[in-house]
Parts: C-alpha cells; structure tokens; sequence
C-alpha cells in the first residue's frame, strides 16, 4: 500500500494553519503585471498533514530503529538531550546579524567550540562556517591553494589522491580546476610509497588521505608519508570522516596534517536528517591560520576581573573569503556537538573511539572465516569484507537487501572501488555485544542461503513495505515532480 | 557520560573473540610518540548539568521572541513556524536516517523529497527542483557552477547585480577562485536607483549567467521579463534568487522567463537559530536535468509493482564523476527540506498567501509610518515586499543604540556594503510584527531624532 503525495491528498478548500487578521489599514497591493494569478498548493488540514507524515515516517529505517552499519557514515546514536538544547529559544530565536552584544552566549559557544576541536585534532585554529564535509573541503583545498599563491608558487596544480579515496576529495580539488593523480594503495592497504615518492614534485598542491582510510586501516606509513609531502613543498589534507577512530587516540595534527575537515554530523552525534543538513568545521596548521574563511570568531575585548571576554568576528589577515552566508550550522550542528563533547570530556571521548575499534574488530572476527576480508589486519572503526560466497553467484547488493530481510541496515555497498563487491561494515560504538551477535549471524545465515537456496536472496527484500526498485525507469523517464503549471511550455 | 552500552565483561568477552589482551592493543599501528594524547577538555557532564548549562548559555542572549522585538532581516526572517513542522521532525524515523541510499527501507525520506521538489517548482513557477543546497548563498554559487558546464566552460563572465545579497555575491567570489572566470556588475559603489536594465550592456555572447535578486536586496520589485529575454538574445541564462514567501503574491520567476531560480528557504518553517542551518533551493529547467548539481529524487515502481521513488541520475554526483563533477556536493540538507515541506503543506495555498499578505500590509504600515517622521525617507520609489530601506538624518549605529535600549533590533545599516547609503537602514517587518511593534518603532526613532 502505498501513501499518496500530498498533492493527491489535496481538496479545494480545506485550510490548515490560518493566520490573524491584518492589524494595520489595508494598502494596495502591487501593479496585477507584478502578481501571480494562482498559487498550486495543497490544501490539507492539519491533520491530514499529519497522518501523512506518519505514513511516511514508517516506511524509513532509522537509527532509533535499529541497527545501522554504513560504512564511512558513523551512524551512531543520537543522544536525545541534543535534540532539546538545540531548541533552545535562545538559540532557535537569535538573528545572525544582531549586535554581537546581544548574543554573547552563542559566540562563546562557538568560540569554545574551535577551542574544543582545536585541542581534540591539534590543529592550530578552526573554522566553524563550513556547511557540510564536503563544504569543508572544498574550504581546504582553496585555502591550500592561496597558501601556495601567497608564496609566488604557481606551479602547483597537482593533487594527490589515494585510491581509496572519498569521491568528493577529487570532486573538491575538480572544482578548482587542479589534476588529481591517483596513488595506488599497497598490499596492506597502505599508500604505495613508491608511488607516492614517484609523484612528489614542486607541481604538487598536497595529498587528500583519509586516515584510517575508506578500509578502516590506519595507514603504517603516515609519518613517512607526511614527510615525502612535506619535502616537496606540498601540504597534507586530512579527511576526517574517519575521526570516530581518532578521538584521544592521536590527533592528525600532531601526526603533521595541515588541514583537515570535521564532520560533526558523524563524529560528534549530529543526526544525518536523511541526508542533511551536515556541519564541517575545518581545522588547519598554524601556517594556514591566516587563510581561513571569514568572518571567525574571536576575542575582542580579554575577561577582566569578573567581568568576561567580550567575543565577536575578526578576519584572517589573507582569508578566502566567505564559504556561506552567516556563521555556519550553528543551531542545528554546532549545539548538537558543542552538548555532546561537553557530556563526554577527555575520557569519553577516548572511549568512544576505543569502542568503536572494538566493535568493528568483533565484528570482524565472527565474520572473518566466512567472507574474505581482503586488506586483513587490525582494523579501527570500520572494515571492508567481501560480498560473494564461493560457489554460489550472489552479489553484495543481494546480500545487502536480505539484510533487511533480518531488519538490519545494509553495509555501504561497492565503496571503497579497490575492493571486488565491497561491502563496508562500521558498527560505531553505541551498539551492544548482542546486537552485533545477532547481525553476525544475519550474515552467516545468509551467506549459508547463498549456497542452498541463492534465489531467496537474489530476490530479496521480502519483508520491507517496498521491493527493489526500477532505477532505470526513473533516470529514463524522469518525473521529478508530482506537479507542473498547467499549459507550462517546457520547450522555450 | 557516555552512549556505550557494552559492559566491562561483554567488553572481555569480545577482547577474547578478537584475540587481544586490552582495547589498546588494537591500536598499535597509531606511532606511539603521539599515540593516546592527554587532552585538556572541562569534565564531562551529566546530561543534568548539561542541560543546566546549555540553558544559560542560550538565556545569556535576547532572542526575538520575548526580549526583543525585531525589524531585522537582509536573507534571514522572523516568521512564524506552525508547532506540527517541529513535531514531525523530531520524529526518529526522519531525523535519524541516512541519505536514502536503499529506496526499499527509505521511502518515507524519498517521497518527502519528491514532495518538496514539486513544492518548490509549484512555487517559483519552475520545471524541476533538486533536493537542496546548504543555503541561499551556495545555491547561487551552485547556478554558477551550472552555467559554467553548460556552456562547457567557453563563456567566461558571470554579471551579476550589486543588488543582490552582499554576503551572496561575497560567496560566489569565494567560490569561483579557481575558475578565472570574470565577475562583471558586482559593484557596490554602482547607481543603485538604476533600473535592472542598467546591467544590460555587460551582457555580451561570452557571459554564462546573470544574477539578479527578488525581491531585490533592498526589498524591492521588478518584472524582469524584458530583462531576462535581452540575457537570452546574448544567449546568456538568468537566475533570480528568490524569497519564497514573496512568491505566495508576486509574479513567478519562471514566468519571467528565468533558467535557475535559487533562493534562501529559511522563511518556510525553519528557526533563524543564528543564522543555520537552512536550506538553499535550486530550481531550474528540464534541459539542464544533467548539469545541475545536487541529490535528485524521480519516480519509479518496485518490483512488486508499486509506486515509489529513487534518488536518480545519481551518475553526474561526484561519487560516480569524481575529478569531473559539476560539485563535489554530497549532502543535501535533507531535514529542513522536510520542514519546508510540512510548513508549505500546513499552511497551505490559502495560509501561505495570508503569510505573504501581512508581510506586505505591515512592511507598508511601517514605510508610511516612518517616513511622516521629519527627516525620514524611503530611499526608492519602486513598489516593494516586507522589506524597505530608510534613511536617516543620523548614523544607523546610533539609532539602532537607542532601539536596543528599548528593546527594538533595529534594520540591517546599509552603509556596511553600500558606501552611498551611509545612514540607511534596511528594515524588514513579517507577520509576527504588531501593529503596537511598528507604533512603538515609529515612536522611538522620533524620540531619537527630536
């Protein structure tokens, strides 16, 4: 049974939320050339709005749900209470642009924030505006191009990327028009040094490595790496998708990362939303302190007796600029993480990292002589196993959709390329021993259905609301929208 | 505290399974110089002290909903959000999902967002919408990046007006570093009486796009349809960056004539909280489906022959392109497009249009108000929406002083970006704003300049 849109649940004349009475004398409205003649919204009342959100709200699987490994995307739990500070009407109803005397509570939060991650990472100063990870990116590698700039070095229009690197790392650099060279990993998923040494020039702008990378390992190598970097002039980028394994257990900076972007939605709690929205602070090296976008916020007037600092915005003497408008994600990220990290300190912290290497390291160990877990070694908070069975022709997709048979969340499916049917488990460290039992043995049970009954996983889901879906019929035909103006002349 | 729910036993067990001694012999791959940093953080808190805490923090500001009263907007409002849009979201199954990467398990994100795009192609008067931006500025950037690929990056300029929004235009510079393109009308000491058509001889056959606000930045309204076909007679696109709830009354874009209409969706459904998130829409037409940027949802049937839907064309997105995406994109910010989804379903066609009704009646009660003040005067003659600009005989520092100690947020000083609008004001006023908070902002401004 399937819910209809909103636009089919419409009926004429229905209202939902009205509005007061105009308390002013009536004005004239515009020339009628400058009005529109129809506005083709629904028409609901409030509760047809809301049995339709219900409706809808069933069909999703979700953390509060259940079980949710996908690799690379840190699904923990998201504590309730950051669901309540976040609204806070202090913080829900504060204009970005009031006098930066009247919302000393939100500076002070946002600037003992960059102090907090700056000490988690080691990086010499942060940048709270970015929007998203990939925002902080693409904030990284402009500024690691101006620091080049500055310096009169324009020969620099190479960028290094592992090749099991995020997609958006050499979308990033893309953007601004530099080459990426691909560097092959080794046999222990490391980066291939010789490869590296073989790319290392003055053409090179730095290296994008994830560390742990997309296999879950922590490269070998790294200080090896950093340096070879560093000798040519480049600078080191660190995607930090994979900080959950990091956190009090080494901070990039220390290790000579120049920049590297945060994900507070994976990391530090922030829920996904379904997709969005994201919060991607980027932290750098003192070197490129005075590149980071504007404004930043700092202090303008020191504490004094019982008097606190004042905090306000300062510009970075060579900053790239704005990345967006106002201060970044501040409600619905900064908040969220700014409780979290608060509720947890030092300690905490170092737990929530320990637990996630022991869980995705369990969870390996009951799967290992099962799947084949191609780069096999001491994984952190994620590893990457193969999704096919010997003797039987089952792909990881299936296996991912007979997951859900057993109410599970399926793996990231076919990431990272260098793994043959990829399937990328991260369990995260707020789940229990007997939720990874239970969703080991989906697995083994699973892999058994491959070789005596393959067609009961090829075809599945069975239990979910919905089948597989025609993806091809969608990209071919294309109807985006439930809606289109009447007489609309689509070929102007 | 923390979320772990393993015990100290479990945690043994499972050491055994794995084959270590401790939880820090999984970590021997770290370099042991830097390996377990001491970090300086405060103690952690309970979630009790916590929430004691966060709120002092948060009632250490003055918000716009009991202690101030507020005329402050330049792309961000003060509306109201009907109580169901947060109740839904705070609904796990929403706000603790994924991206909806498996269409059998995520249906209800996936038609949600369906919904949304028609929404907003509803309501900009639009083909097609993609699931959204980080917010208005980066959509604006995004256009940037379409025309580019569009026109294969052969032409080279980008025109844009100096009326729209400052912080927009600042993003787009900031975005285009790399691209050696040339940003032409982006000029804030430019005649800013001068009508759009003022822009019309930058275009020219190497110009990708052209951007122009409205209502404008200043809150003003022009028809852009003449404009919009001399762009296209250079063969140039538009894109109008739009205020959604201006929309519920005025003209579409799309009518107009535009290509892209982006725009800040704030004002549907979503708190300031400071200034984010938000979302930034991105509607365009069906011929640029495959250079637009952005998470996309189509319709599609499952296996079982029901309808449902997907996220699609998924082979322009940069995990697929990689180096040559039009975006390195990934997110969309999937939660408030929800919450614009819900808001424009609850108020509706007819509540959305009384939304866009007081917004306008009020701004002008406010703009004929002000400007019987001696000294006082709107600063443009054009017809205008829920925003307006003032000037003062005073510095707008000064009168937003003496707002603030009677409880106003003054209007956004104009001077900041336009050097000839020094003692200007830029004031918004929504439908949360009384007839007894305009009377009082009148009053007070008079008192400062008697």
């Amino acid at each position: 049974m399937t819910e209809p849109t909103l636009f089919e649940l419409s009926s004429p004349g229905r209202t939902g939320v009205t509005f007061p009475e105009a308390d002013v004398p009536r004005f004239e409205l515009p020339d009628s050339s400058l009005l529109r003649d129809d506005l083709p919204l629904p028409e609901l009342a409030e509760v047809d709005v809301v049995r339709h959100y219900m409706a809808l709200s069933r069909y999703n699987y979700s953390v509060d749900g259940g079980f949710y490994p996908l690799g690379s995307c840190t699904m923990k739990y998201n504590p309730k209470i950051n669901e309540d500070t976040c609204r806070l009407p202090g913080f829900l109803y504060t204009h970005p642009l009031q006098p930066i005397e009247t919302v000393q509570g939100n500076l002070m939060l946002m600037y003992q924030l960059q102090e907090w991650l700056k000490e988690i990472s080691g990086f010499a100063a942060v940048t709270l505006q970015p929007a998203a990870g990939a925002h902080g990116e693409f904030t990284g590698v402009l500024m690691m191009r101006a620091y080049h700039k500055a310096r009169g070095d324009h020969r620099r229009v190479k960028m290094l990327v592992p090749d099991s690197a995020h997609g958006t790392n050499p979308a990033s650099a893309g953007m601004l028009g530099m080459t990426v060279k691909v560097i092959p990993s080794d046999a222990r998923g490391n980066v291939d040094l010789e490869a590296l040494k073989a790319e290392c020039d003055d053409t090179v702008v730095g290296l994008m490595l994830t560390n742990p990378n997309t296999l879950g390992l922590f490269d070998e190598h790294i200080q090896e790496v950093v340096r070879l970097i560093h000798e040519c002039g480049g600078l080191m980028y660190g995607d930090g998708a994979n900080l959950n394994a990091l956190l009090g257990i080494v901070r990039p900076g220390d290790l000579g990362f120049d920049v590297m972007h945060f994900n507070l939605h994976k990391t530090f709690s922030v829920p996904h939303g379904g997709g969005g929205p994201g919060s991607g602070p980027v932290g750098v090296s003192a070197r490129l302190a005075d590149f980071l976008p504007a404004p930043q916020v700092g202090i303008l007037e020191p504490a004094e007796g019982d008097t606190p600092p004042l905090y306000g915005f300062v510009t970075p003497k060579h900053s790239i600029g704005r990345m967006k408008a106002f201060h970044g994600h501040f409600g619905g990220g900064l908040v969220r993480a700014y409780t979290y990290i608060a509720m947890h300190g030092a300690e905490g912290l170092r737990d929530v990292s320990q637990y996630a290497v022991l869980n995705a390291n369990y969870l390996a160990a009951r799967l290992r002589g099962t799947y084949k877990i191609p780069y096999d070694r001491v994984c952190m908070h994620e590893f990457v196993m193969e999704g096919r069975i010997e003797g039987s022709d089952v792909r990881a997709l299936d296996i991912s959709k007979r997951l859900m048979d057993y109410n599970f969340h399926p793996p990231t499916n076919y990431f990272p390329l260098i793994v043959h049917e990829a399937l990328m488990i991260e369990p995260t460290e707020t789940e229990n021993k007997d939720t990874l039992d239970r969703f080991a043995d989906a697995l083994l049970k699973i892999a058994e259905e491959a070789r005596t009954n393959p067609d009961v996983v090829k075809s599945a889901p069975h239990s979910t609301p919905f089948g597989r879906m025609d993806e091809v019929k969608a990209a071919r035909e294309l109807v985006l929208c439930c809606w289109l103006p009447e007489g609309y002349d689509s070929n102007r | 505290m923390t979320y772990i729910p393993i015990s100290p036993q479990e945690r043994d067990a499972m050491l055994k399974t794995i084959g270590v001694e401790s939880l820090d012999a999984l970590f021997e791959a770290v370099p042991s110089e830097y390996r377990f940093p001491k970090l300086n953080l405060p103690p952690a808190l309970t979630e009790m002290e916590a929430s004691t805490l966060l709120a002092e923090i948060a009632a250490s500001n003055e918000n716009v909903r009991g202690d101030l009263i507020s005329f402050l907007g330049a792309g961000m409002y003060n509306h109201y959000i009907p109580a169901v849009v947060d109740h839904i979201l705070r609904r796990g199954e929403f706000y603790t999902a994924y991206t909806p990467y498996q269409p059998e398990i995520s249906q209800g994100t996936l038609q949600a967002i369906f919904e949304y795009q028609s929404l907003m192609t509803a309501l900009t008067g639009m083909e097609l919408s993609n699931a959204s931006h980080y917010d208005g500025a980066t959509a604006a950037a995004e256009a940037v990046n379409m025309a580019f690929a569009v026109f294969r990056g052969k032409r080279r300029k980008v025109v844009i007006s100096p009326t729209v929004h400052p912080q927009y235009r600042a993003v787009i510079r900031t975005y285009t570093q790399g691209m050696e393109l040339e940003l032409a009308g982006d000029d804030p000491t430019a005649d800013l009486q001068a009508s759009p058509e003022a822009l019309t001889p930058l275009i020219d056959v190497n110009t990708a796009l052209v951007i122009v606000q409205y209502p404008d930045f200043f809150g003003r309204i022009f028809d852009y349809t003449r404009f919009i076909e001399a762009a296209h007679a250079q063969g140039a696109l538009v894109c109008v960056v739009a205020n959604p709830i201006a929309l519920a009354l005025l003209k579409t874009p799309g009518a107009m004539g535009a290509d892209i209409v982006v725009g800040e969706g704030q004002p549907l459904g979503i708190p300031m909280w400071y200034g984010g998130p938000s979302l930034g829409f991105f509607t365009t037409r069906k011929q640029y489906v495959h250079k637009m940027a952005g998470r996309l949802v189509g319709e599609t049937v499952d296996s079982r022959g029901q309808r449902g839907y997907v996220l699609t064309l998924t082979a322009r997105e940069q995990h697929i392109k990689r180096e040559k995406a039009t975006s390195n994109i990934c997110t969309n910010q999937g939660l408030l497009a929800l919450a614009s989804a819900v808001y424009l379903a609850v108020v509706g066609k007819s509540g959305l249009r009384q939304v866009a009704n007081l917004c306008y009646q009020k701004a002008h009660y406010a703009a004929a108000e002000l400007s019987k003040i001696p000294g006082v005067g709107l600063c443009f003659s054009q017809p205008f929406f829920h925003e307006f600009a003032v000037c003062f005989p005073k510095p707008v520092s000064e009168i937003n002083e003496h707002l603030l100690e009677h409880g106003i947020l003054g209007g956004y000083d104009l001077g900041q970006d336009y050097p000839a609008l020094t003692d200007h004001a830029l004031i918004a006023v929504t439908e949360m704003n009384t007839r007894d908070e305009i009377d009082t902002l009148v009053e007070v401004v008079k008192e400062v300049l008697s």
